[in-house]
């Protein structure tokens, strides 16, 4: 009989300790498959966060290494300078990039470090219990914004692509979100895309990905995809936030 | 036998570089060493020191409490260590810079001479710190010449030969006083 | 050995790294350190190597990890702030078994402190500094020569046990130029490091490096081996110089820039009849606590000088175990204690017994 559907070689034969209608799942499948697709499991080197993705070191079945949070950038900037042959990845939330880490996230797209950011974000801390994020919208309630998210006194949620696209080094930036099949399809585009850019030695690439937290969120699964459709996406556009590769038209 | 010197003057002077030959004078002729310069904020502009030690034995503290001599590039260095050199020490000084009756010690030897100004009529205006080292092997037992000068061969960089001839020139300018 | 030149304290130690087979390098500017950094950023780009000032100290030891896992030789330098700051990441690197050399410069602290020599940031290096149950090897030469010696071989140490160790100087000994030579440049033997995260090259199963463990029991495990190798290493690895002890009634326990001056001190101490010698603990941890109770029923008393307000002297305590009194004498802030004041504080011990 015909096999049409595997688990990727990339992705460990384990179950995944994520909530049930979490996103991140489909996430992990796309960088596996992204990694498999490229032939680059031998050579790949992922560098895993603090938050919910913190296992992630036991899910990819290539080099791993578990980070301190936020740190991941600066992790990962380790590796590759030691093994710059190699393929180096972080696997990073949105409290553990755009917050603690914004540093690390920010200089290491400035030094044009040839490294790819796989950046969920879910505008929660999903791991401590439903904190609210820096990419927490408006008005949104979690546990620390029980009156939901004040501009005033809690501050703007933090929109990476933006904000890294004006840096020099970054080669490819772009916002995906996995909330329908087609957008899965982009998602995983994007992702292949990313790892091809550090292949070709082109500089820092990161792939935002928008994602559900229904547990934090207080959604069943099918709410928490429209919820993002209709909330995320419209603040955070989706999209290309800069193409170094299409810019230099090679 | 230990020589311990303290160099004090404005940064530019070439405090340190002075030291360093110091140190490698030392060196060159089989001695202990140790060269410590200030560093921080007084490196950048206000005055600045180095302590070298030369010493048949191992150096124990490189820190100078009381030097055997004290070259002084300016007013204010004299007057921050003469009361600490030794008695019978030497207090090394650029007369263009400080009047030698300013010098209260009268248990020291003093060696004052216009450094500056020579250092001027030479057309090389930093390198009155050489004219000083120069002097003071004529005045002193404790360093020749022929050693302070391979002493500053070992300082330079070996790639500017012209570099060496122009501080030895200073040098014996300041040994021929 | 080569010819003998003049070097600076950050300058040698740097040289010294390379030749040990360091090629990568992680530093954030500060003083008084500042040479060290400076030398690596103009020497390892010819030797293939890698300097990279990052954005923090908090990136600097983050990128040490990485390297250190993915196998390379690899060393960081800082002053107290700096070192602060890097707690959190040496944590993690001792907490995933991984080796790499960290170099603290000390300056006067708390806060931002000074920029002049000091010794107090020694509970931080030989205590813990960061959370958790774990050790650094801390090396604290006292001279430049030493230097140079000691930093091949705290590489190889930290190859050894899997360690990070710790090199404490101060501003005063990164600053001052002694004459050295360094040994003669045989192979540099790196062992196989098969824990590295290099890429399986799909011939091996997958790495990882990680301090995580959920399970209690199994965290208690990997600390409970972890801790026999500390053994294996208070046992192989402790290093001391004992000074003038044979006839010694009075013992002087210093390390660092400090000794040296203690030694002066004991030069004036013996003209005048008293007869002094000196502890001088090379590694602050493991501590030479045998050095010490081989003493403690001999003497009469001992002084601990510090340049801090008294941190080595609860370890001379504990070693001496209450067979002799132990006196403190410290100057802190970036003072350094001079020959007299050591001698004074040792007579005043002296005339009190």
């Amino acid at each position: 009989m015909e096999k049409v559907f595997e688990r990727p070689k990339s992705l460990s034969d384990i179950p995944l300790h994520y909530c049930p209608g979490c996103t991140h799942g489909i996430i992990h499948r796309l960088v596996a498959q992204a990694i498999d697709e490229l032939g680059i499991e031998g050579k790949t080197v992922g560098v895993a966060p603090v938050g919910c993705a913190v296992f992630a070191y036991n899910y990819f079945e290539c080099d791993m290494i578990e980070a301190s949070h936020g740190r991941a950038p600066a992790v990962a900037t380790g590796v590759k300078r030691a093994l710059p042959e190699n393929v180096v990845f972080t696997y990073q939330g949105d409290g553990d990039l755009a917050a603690i880490g914004t540093a690390e996230t920010v200089h290491a797209a400035s030094r044009g470090e040839n490294i790819t950011v796989i950046f969920v974000n879910n505008a929660i801390y999903g791991m401590t219990g439903g904190q609210m994020a820096p990419t927490t919208l408006e008005g949104q309630v979690t546990q620390t914004s029980p009156y939901g998210r004040d501009l005033k006194t809690q501050g703007h949620p933090v929109k990476v692509c933006e904000l890294l696209s004006n840096t020099g080094g970054a080669a490819y930036l772009e916002r995906v979100s996995v909330d329908s099949v087609p957008n899965i399809k982009k998602a995983k585009a994007a992702i292949k895309k990313a790892f091809q850019y550090q292949i070709e030695g082109r500089g820092f690439s990161l792939v935002e990905v928008l994602s559900t937290c229904p547990t934090n969120w207080g959604l069943s699964p099918e709410e928490a995809v429209k919820w993002l459709r209709e909330n995320m996406i419209p603040f955070y556009p989706l999209g290309v936030y800069k193409d170094k590769g299409a810019e230099n038209n090679d | 036998m230990t020589n311990e010197f303290v160099i004090a003057g404005f940064g530019g002077q070439g405090v340190l570089f002075m030291g360093k030959v110091l140190a490698y004078t030392g060196l060159v002729s089989d001695k202990q060493v140790s060269w410590l310069p200030s560093y921080g904020p007084e490196m950048r502009g206000g005055t600045a020191n180095c302590h070298v030690i030369i010493s048949d034995d191992a150096v124990a503290s490189p820190l100078i409490i009381n030097p055997t001599t004290l070259f002084a590039m300016n007013f204010p260095s004299l007057q921050k260590f003469e009361n600490n050199v030794v008695s019978g020490g030497t207090i090394v000084i650029d007369s263009t810079l400080i009047d030698k009756n300013e010098i209260t010690r009268d248990d020291v030897k003093v060696v004052a001479i216009p450094a500056a100004k020579w250092a001027e009529e030479l057309n090389a205006v930093k390198l009155a710190n050489m004219i000083l080292l120069g002097a003071y092997a004529k005045e002193s037992k404790a360093v020749d010449i022929d050693t302070l000068l391979k002493g500053l061969e070992k300082s330079m960089p070996k790639n500017k030969p012209e570099l060496f001839e122009l501080n030895k020139k200073a040098v014996m300018r300041g040994y021929n006083m | 050995m080569s010819e003998k030149v003049l070097m600076k304290g950050n300058e040698a130690l740097a040289e010294a790294a390379i030749r040990s087979g360091c090629k990568m390098f992680f530093g954030y500017p500060i003083t008084p350190q500042t040479e060290l950094a400076a030398y690596m950023a103009k020497k390892m780009p010819k030797i293939d190597g890698v300097f990279l000032q990052a954005e923090s100290e908090v990136a600097a030891i983050n990128m040490v990890y990485g390297a250190a896992s993915a196998g390379k030789r690899v060393m960081t330098s800082s002053s107290s702030p700096g070192v602060s700051l890097k707690q959190e990441g040496i944590s993690y690197i001792a907490g995933s078994d991984l080796p790499c050399v960290i170099v603290n410069i000390v300056r006067g602290g708390p806060g931002l402190g000074g920029i002049q020599p000091a010794q107090s940031d020694y509970f931080q290096a030989v205590k813990g500094g960061g959370h958790g149950d774990y050790n650094l090897i801390v090396l604290a030469p006292s001279s430049i020569q030493e230097i140079v010696d000691i930093v091949h071989d705290a590489f190889d140490i930290a190859d050894k046990y899997r360690m990070p160790v710790m090199i404490m100087g101060d501003g005063m000994l990164g600053q001052m130029m002694e004459p050295i030579s360094f040994p003669d440049a045989d192979e540099v033997k790196i062992p196989e490091k098969p824990y590295a995260t290099n890429g399986t090259q799909l011939k091996r199963k997958k790495n990882i490096v990680n301090s995580l463990y959920i399970e209690p029991s199994e965290l208690e495990k990997m600390v409970f081996e972890r801790y026999e190798r500390y053994k294996k290493v208070e046992e192989n690895e402790v290093r001391v110089e004992e000074y003038k002890l044979d006839d010694a009634e009075y013992v002087i326990a210093a390390y660092g820039t400090i000794a040296r001056v203690a030694k002066t001190a004991i030069e004036k101490l013996r003209a005048d009849g008293v007869k002094v010698g000196l502890i001088r603990p090379i590694t602050l941890w493991p501590f030479p606590k045998a050095s010490f109770e081989n003493v403690a029923g001999k003497v009469k008393g001992i002084l601990t000088v510090e340049m801090s307000m008294g941190q080595m002297v609860e370890d001379v305590r504990l070693s001496v175990n209450g067979k002799c009194p132990v006196d403190f004498y410290g100057r802190t802030g970036g003072m350094i204690p001079t020959p007299d004041e050591i001698c004074a504080a040792l007579l005043k011990m002296k005339e009190g017994k």
